[in-house]
């Protein structure tokens, strides 16, 4: 860890970032916002903004299952959860039942309340408030080690998915009759994005977790023509937004998680500005 | 109606029945679709053509038969089908171009990472073969009608398929790109011998290119050449009208 300190001590040289836990929320950013960015892009093309913003939302029922049950590790807690919760939603969508807004909705609000209740008894919410807007100066090391984990683990299994995603995303029965389980793939794709929302949530904050999935796709998508320039895009626009704004929230002192998002937000503008001139 | 023995290879369906929710949707649904022909299914609205395209796809539950014989009447043991849908339902916004699609469906390598030379070449071809070549950069969701049919022609027919499905294709298509694609699909037709299976509305392009034409209604009403379908009683009772004042509209 001391090696990589001094590198980055090294190649920024700000005074925002001599501090380690600049340090480590830099790594966090450098390691979070291109998974987030490149599973943006998929979750942008499946429609599915709202869906993650609901995930986000589950994460206050699974801490608050996680202190019920005695468990001592919130993120287990939100990870076991949040991925059953992700299944339950996957399923529930594709036997059709009601409109997916509709059940995505209900999804939402039962787990917002159903956390509320747990977390807010006899009034000790404050203790959770930093779970809503987030701390990404509270990374530590270990945080760190998991964070490079995920993105190992869920580079794989995009790289795998990624075709099949793509296609059932165009059209799923044509999909299917091209041999791809677009069931299959579609619920590996809801547990990869529960999964990174969930590793991502304590920094980034329940309010501002899906901004951080949603708008550098949405962004990069204004700009490109292919499936590559997306990715790209994406990738680079979450990592410049997750940098800049830290560094900003740092100078301004502000929360990190807002300034990052708002930084974002300024990114999309202007590619839709880009894209009216292009027309 | 009895099925007389084939000389070529063909995919024989036999009494494929489909039900659902209570509802009888096909019922002992019988027939033979060759190889080197162009097979066409008429009938209604809510007739059962879109499901026994599901149903010989494998995506609907059904009762019956699908076997793929040979001359002999020997099984061909795998069915390779191609689909091509009758539109597509999908975001035209989103950042794909017709080689991404392609290149998805053809290859492994995830193609946000870029399409390798060997896919490249595949994904020309394929193009090539339909008369779509030149839309291999274009972005999927600013191809019209007619070259999106193509490009669902080109992935349809890679790998080589040993049966064409094609549901309702020539819907929302000008004439122009209709003959087009038409006579593309008579062309493969012809070259690869394959067996092509199309739902179609315009009876008046089932006259002039179906080699065997078949009307359902839940089950077989009639089958044979366009001609004799079109002057049967079924087809008068169905439609309305006989095929001849269809001919003289």
């Amino acid at each position: 860890m001391d090696t990589i300190y001094s590198i980055l001590g090294a190649i920024l040289p700000l005074e925002a970032y001599q501090y380690s836990f600049m340090k480590n929320a830099f790594l966090a950013i450098l390691l979070l916002t291109p998974l987030l960015g490149l599973l943006g892009t998929m979750a942008v093309n499946h429609q599915m903004a709202f869906f993650s913003d609901a995930l986000g939302h589950s994460a206050l029922t699974g801490i608050g299952l996680g202190i019920i049950l005695g468990l001592r590790n919130d993120l287990v807690a939100m990870l076991v959860f949040g991925i059953i919760w992700a299944i339950l939603i996957c399923v529930i969508k594709q036997s059709g039942s009601a409109s997916t807004d509709t059940v995505i909705s209900v999804f939402s609000s039962t787990s917002v309340a159903a956390g509320l209740l747990i977390l807010a008894r006899g009034g000790k919410f404050a203790k959770y408030s930093s779970l809503l807007i987030g701390d990404v100066l509270a990374v530590t090391p270990s945080d760190l080690l998991w964070l490079l984990l995920a993105l190992i683990g869920t580079l794989i299994l995009w790289a795998l998915l990624y075709n099949s995603l793509l296609l059932t995303s165009v059209d799923s029965f044509l999909a299917r009759s091209r041999g791809i389980k677009t069931r299959l793939v579609e619920c590996a794709f809801v547990v990869m994005v529960a999964v990174a929302v969930m590793l991502s949530i304590r920094w980034v904050g329940v309010m501002l977790i899906n901004a951080l999935l949603i708008l550098p796709a949405a962004a990069g998508r204004n700009l490109a023509r292919s499936s590559r320039q997306h990715a790209v895009w994406s990738v680079v626009l979450a990592l410049f937004s997750g940098l800049l704004g830290l560094t900003l929230s740092y100078y301004l002192d502000t929360s990190a998680g807002a300034s990052i998002v708002l930084v974002s937000a300024l990114c999309y503008a202007a590619s839709l500005a880009v894209r009216g001139i292009r027309k | 109606m009895p099925l007389h023995h084939c000389e070529l290879c063909h995919i024989d369906l036999d009494r494929i029945t489909v039900r659902r929710g209570g509802q009888t949707l096909l019922q002992d649904v019988s027939m033979h679709i060759h190889c080197g022909q162009l097979t066409v299914l008429i009938g209604q609205n809510g007739a059962g053509k879109t499901t026994l395209i599901r149903a010989l796809l494998g995506e609907l539950p059904h009762t019956g038969l699908i076997r793929h014989v040979d001359g002999r009447g020997l099984d061909i043991p795998h069915l390779r089908t191609g689909y091509v849908p009758q539109h597509l339902q999908f975001d035209r916004e989103m950042p794909l171009t017709v080689r991404d699609f392609m290149a998805a469906s053809l290859s492994k390598r995830p193609v946000w990472t870029g399409v390798g030379k060997k896919t490249r070449a595949l994904v020309d071809k394929a193009l090539a073969a339909v008369n779509a070549g030149e839309l291999a950069d274009r972005p999927l969701g600013r191809c019209s009608g007619g070259e999106l049919q193509r490009v669902l022609l080109a992935l349809a027919m890679n790998p080589a398929p040993d049966l064409l499905v094609l549901d309702e294709p020539v819907s929302g298509i000008d004439r122009n790109g209709l003959k087009m694609f038409l006579d593309t699909l008579l062309d493969l037709k012809q070259t690869h011998h394959m067996a092509i299976l199309l739902v179609s509305h315009d009876l008046r392009f089932v006259r002039e290119y179906a080699d065997h034409v078949i009307l359902l209604d839940k089950s077989v009403l009639a089958q044979g050449s366009a001609e004799s379908v079109f002057s049967s009683p079924e087809f008068s009772a169905v439609f309305g009208y006989s095929g001849e004042e269809e001919e003289a509209e």
